[in-house]
């Protein structure tokens, strides 16, 4: 069947397979920052933003996708560079693997809630599993960040 | 991960009921639920397209289309403000944002997963479902029915005077529960609604009155304790049958006096 998603900002035409996952969607698009953790919808790694919203790409047909718009990292550098240098000043990563979730969780959180808690953050990054630090160190990293916004 | 062969958006609800009754089809909504199976299907039924995703509130009621996300009764001031923040507490901790943007209302109420924090709340509440042949049914009843080929089109909650409060025990955040409980008044009837159990959620009211009188100290554990003695529970890896009925206890209990605000 054919599909077309507006994907990073630019239209993608393609003829795909029905059970055709999001994620191996937009990797075969060149958006290798997407990637597989669980496949069972518990780590968070493959977020996209689907219509603004995150989603696990791993859970969603990329035919549901069609017509619509979806943002990997590759598309949001920009936004993501305001922050991550903070998450890597605290050696928070230490394979890196969960990062890009991470990233992608968090751009979605401060577009919510420019200004959250350490509980606020806590809640809306719970679904993004890091297998190496105990998620301390990124959210110092958050901290910092709306912090050095405030001064 | 099921195979599918097809996939069709219908463009009615006739048509997603009648591609549904070939049992090789099947209804995609959140499907996260799905995605954990196996096996193959010919059609993919998705009804992204008939206008479901959307909680009318009136007056009277609360109408949630099947396709509306947890993320949206999340966040639904009117829901909320209805339930004491009751809905919102039942889902923040189902795995994640990402899930919960995805997971859908209909998919957990017809899924009437034994596990489910969605059906523990909602059966607390005055609570229909609407099913598109079925009609509409009090949620207490489709809880108990087996799976058949309808669909559920909304989930409807009436107005009448509630106070509501949630708890679930988890033995980590974001884990599946080990047991979810609900106690509520609703139109001036208290009941708790207990799920995990781990069977499906079930309701029980106060028959025996032991509230009338008013919320205290006594009048909570009396009745915590005859839910606890009403409510069937089973072991399994989250917790044996004991644990878990100590646990509609405690619970009920605690979700009493925070009700009579004590
Ligand atoms: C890893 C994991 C952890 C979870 N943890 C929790 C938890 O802690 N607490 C909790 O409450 N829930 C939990 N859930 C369940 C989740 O919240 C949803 O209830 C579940 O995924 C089903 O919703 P869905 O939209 O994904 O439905 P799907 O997976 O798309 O569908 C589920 C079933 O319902 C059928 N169906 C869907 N919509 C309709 C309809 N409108 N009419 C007729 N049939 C329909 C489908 O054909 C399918 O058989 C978990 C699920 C997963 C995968
Ligand atoms: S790979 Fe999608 S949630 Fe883990
Ligand atoms: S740094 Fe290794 S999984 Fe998070």
């Amino acid at each position: 069947m054919e599909i077309k998603i507006k994907l990073n900002g630019k239209m993608v035409v393609d003829n795909i397979e029905a059970d055709l996952l999001l994620i191996d969607f937009v990797r075969s698009h060149g958006c290798r920052s997407v990637k597989r953790g669980c496949e069972s919808s518990n780590c968070g790694l493959c977020t996209v933003l689907m219509d603004g919203k995150p989603v696990l790409s791993c859970s969603v047909l990329a035919a549901r996708a069609d017509g619509h718009t979806v943002q990997t990292l590759e598309g949001l550098q920009e936004e993501a560079s305001n922050f991550v240098g903070f998450i890597a000043d605290q050696g928070a990563d230490q394979c890196g693997f969960c990062n890009p979730g991470f990233v992608m969780n968090t751009i979605s959180l401060l577009r919510e809630n420019p200004d959250p808690t350490d509980d606020e953050i806590r809640a809306y990054l719970s679904g993004n599993l890091c297998r190496c630090t105990g998620y301390e160190g990124q959210l110092r990293g958050i901290r910092n960040y709306l912090n050095s916004r405030k001064d | 991960m099921v195979t599918i062969q097809k996939y069709v958006r219908a463009k009615t609800l006739e048509e997603a009921y009648t591609l549904n009754q070939n049992k090789r089809n099947r209804i995609v909504a959140g499907m996260l639920w799905m995605k954990t199976g196996s096996g193959s299907m010919n059609t993919a039924i998705d009804l992204c397209d008939l206008g479901l995703d959307k909680i009318e509130e009136t007056e009277e009621q609360f109408s949630i289309g099947a396709m509306v996300t947890l993320r949206q009764i999340e966040l639904h001031e009117g829901l909320n403000a209805y339930s004491s923040g009751a809905i919102r507490n039942a889902v923040h901790d189902i795995i994640g944002v990402q899930f919960r943007n995805s997971a859908t209302v209909g998919g957990s109420i017809w899924g009437r997963f034994g596990f489910s924090d969605v059906l523990t709340v909602f059966l607390a509440l005055d609570t229909y479902v609407e099913l598109y042949k079925g009609g509409i049914l009090p949620l207490e009843q489709f809880a108990k029915l087996p799976y058949d080929n309808d669909l559920l089109v909304r989930v409807i909650v009436k107005k009448a005077p509630a106070a509501v409060v949630y708890s679930a025990m988890r033995i980590q955040r974001t884990d599946f529960p080990v047991l979810t409980c609900t106690v509520s008044q609703v139109d001036g009837q208290y009941r708790a609604s207990i799920g995990a159990r781990p069977g499906r959620a079930m309701l029980v009211r106060d028959d025996e009155h032991l509230l009338a009188d008013g919320i205290t100290q006594q009048s909570a554990e009396a009745f915590a304790a005859s839910v606890a003695e009403r409510v069937p529970t089973l072991g399994n890896i989250r917790g044996s049958a004991a644990y878990r009925t100590h646990l509609i206890k405690v619970l009920t209990q605690r979700n009493v006096l925070a009700l009579g605000g004590l």
